[in-house]
């Protein structure tokens, strides 16, 4: 994983559910490239078509409730987001997130649509240098760095060898 | 120190004396179950193990997009049977032998008492009605669960809610746990787990009490248990599969909060777009309905359709209204069609359609056009839940559905 990252922000209000993310009517595949295609489709119709590579969200509370779709973080992988940040986020998709290596980082930030942010994850800072603001975060805590850093797929081979030994 | 109920099924899962809030466990699993909609991508992880899962663990419910809806889906439903055939796995509901996951987990005896049961579905919560400890997970933590029979999980706080007194005229186990969304919001219990208690929680039927757990993860929890009775004893007896214990908190367990309720002040709810936290009393709102939606893992059982047909005995659905029926199992189903309820919906003129996840999720049947308003028996209201981003999903228990179908305006069942 990059231990440091400067992305376009994109931002979203607080509540949103990963229906809001990735609508039922497409979990008909895990492809994260062909699921970016509707990312936010309802409620953000100019998100598919512009995000770039790095971009990265800003959301209020409770981000990415409802439904335990994996198809959500991994869509928003497919779009090319480098890092969600949020000030608290639903379990589930915070537990697939970590797993298919979407960093999230738990902070209330105010940067709006199109401000730039640097996200240092070692040093757990967000700095948006145009609105001259800065944020500190705490660090994940090591286990779900280590598997942020692994994955889940290499971090149950892993398992399983030790189980085998 | 004492322990709550989730705590104690994590030590014992995990092989711990004791656990205690925010610390994480490696624990032992009971049961892995996964959905067509959620199965494919876990197959695929699946096969970068090349390891075999754990068959007897693993659970595989054909319910969201079957009978397949298109080409894509009916892949998807294939994935599944050939994950099945390729490890034997005798777990396998495939369509005219289901239907709802969450319903089959319970009804087939997977769900029990003290269970640790995780699934590819965030409405998992629901067994924590029997004492389970369960919960939703991703599709990836599926795969690995079902390869390992373990997962990791952090002990979550518990809040107490007790919900005492007597309940009125067609109140049910949806407005309690509405009435309780209402007051703690969609992220009042995120990373937590529920335990709820009181006379009248103790008074619900099993199925009422399923209706609140399977909510609990929109409040953000992580399970919603209710401290199992003979209730439950009595329903697992010649179903479940296997032994279990039932697990009960210490009387110096200790809660992060306690939230305690009149039972008298809780009336039939309904929640409003776009979230479960909105909610009024169904008799102060004053809208009309396009579609009347009964089923779901949260009220599709066979009490939530007797509630109903009563209401439609002998009645029909206003002209402007489609009303539309599905039991949340082919055992529903089958008790509905004995009982004379299909025939009373029929009559009604309400559509009924075999046992699968329906018009809940807005990607299959029962879709909704931009204006439409739905009332609906299921768990959630979001924007574009039910189909089109301007549409509307205002959430209620059966009786309210009922009321609502017949009338053609969201109506409390009392002022039918």
């Amino acid at each position: 994983m990059e231990k440091n990252i400067r992305g376009r922000v994109w931002r979203f209000p607080e509540n949103v559910d990963t229906d809001q993310i990735i609508p039922a009517k497409y979990l008909v595949t895990g492809d994260p490239d062909e699921l970016a295609k509707h990312a936010f489709e309802l409620v953000r119709p100019d998100f598919a078509g512009n995000v770039r590579k790095g971009d990265v969200i800003v959301a209020e509370k409770n981000f990415g409730s409802g439904s335990s779709r994996e198809h959500a973080p991994r869509a928003l992988l497919g779009a090319g987001i480098s890092c969600v940040i949020a000030p608290s986020f639903a379990r589930i998709f915070y537990r697939n997130s970590i797993n298919i290596g979407l960093p999230l980082v738990e902070c209330e930030v105010d940067s709006g649509d199109g401000a730039v942010l640097d996200v240092d994850f070692e040093n757990g800072t967000i700095l948006d240098a145009e609105a001259g603001r800065e944020y500190t975060f705490p660090p994940l805590p090591d286990f779900l760095m280590k598997l942020l850093d692994v994955g889940l797929i290499e971090n149950t081979k892993r398992k399983l060898e030790r189980m085998k030994g | 120190m004492g322990m709550t109920i989730a705590e104690k099924i994590l030590a014992t899962h995990a092989g711990k004396e004791s656990v205690s809030p925010k610390e994480i466990v490696d624990a032992e699993l009971d049961y892995v179950m996964v959905n067509d909609v959620t199965g494919l991508p876990a197959f695929e992880v699946f096969e970068e193990f090349g390891a075999a899962p754990i068959r007897e663990k693993a659970v595989l419910i054909q319910d969201h997009y079957v009978p397949n809806k298109d080409v894509a889906s009916a892949e998807q439903a294939k994935s599944m049977r050939d994950f099945a055939k390729k490890y034997r796995i005798v777990n396998h509901f495939d369509v005219g032998r289901g239907g709802v996951c969450h319903q089959i987990m319970i009804e087939e005896g997977f769900a029990a008492p003290g269970r640790l049961i995780v699934g590819a579905d965030s409405h998992t919560c629901s067994y924590g009605a029997l004492g389970a400890l369960s919960t939703g997970i991703g599709s990836s933590e599926a795969a690995s669960a079902m390869a390992t029979g373990e997962l990791w999980f952090r002990v979550p706080e518990t809040q107490k809610f007790i919900v005492d007194g007597e309940l009125g005229n067609y109140v049910m186990g949806k407005d309690i746990i509405l009435h309780i969304i209402g007051d703690i919001g969609v992220s009042g219990s995120l990373y937590r787990s529920m335990e709820f208690y009181g006379s009248a929680i103790v008074s619900l039927s099993l199925s009422d009490r399923i209706t609140i757990s399977n909510m609990a993860i929109e409040a953000g929890a992580k399970c919603g248990i209710i401290p199992p009775d003979e209730k439950v004893s009595t329903y697992l007896k010649d179903r479940v599969i296997g032994d279990y214990s039932p697990v009960y908190a210490d009387e110096d367990a200790e809660y992060e909060d306690t939230f305690e309720y009149d039972a008298a002040e809780i009336v039939p709810m309904v929640a409003k777009p776009h979230l479960p936290e909105n909610v009024v009393p169904a008799s102060e709102i004053d809208v009309t309905i396009d579609q009347a939606y009964l089923g779901s893992c949260t009220n599709g059982r066979i009490e939530d359709l007797r509630c109903a047909a009563e209401i439609l005995e002998g009645k029909k659905v206003h002209p402007d209204v489609r009303m539309i029926v599905v039991p949340a199992s082919k055992s529903v189903f089958e008790d509905a069609l004995r009982e004379g309820l299909i025939e009373t919906f029929m009559a009604a003129d309400a559509y009924v359609a075999g046992p699968t996840c329906g018009a809940c999720l807005g990607g299959y049947m029962g879709v909704l056009a931009g204006g439409e308003r739905c009332v609906s028996s299921t768990n959630r209201n979001f924007i574009g839940r039910m189909g089109h981003k301007d549409s509307e999903v205002y959430l209620a228990n059966p009786a309210v559905v009922a009321a609502s179908a017949i009338t053609g305006r969201i109506t409390d069942p009392n002022d039918l």
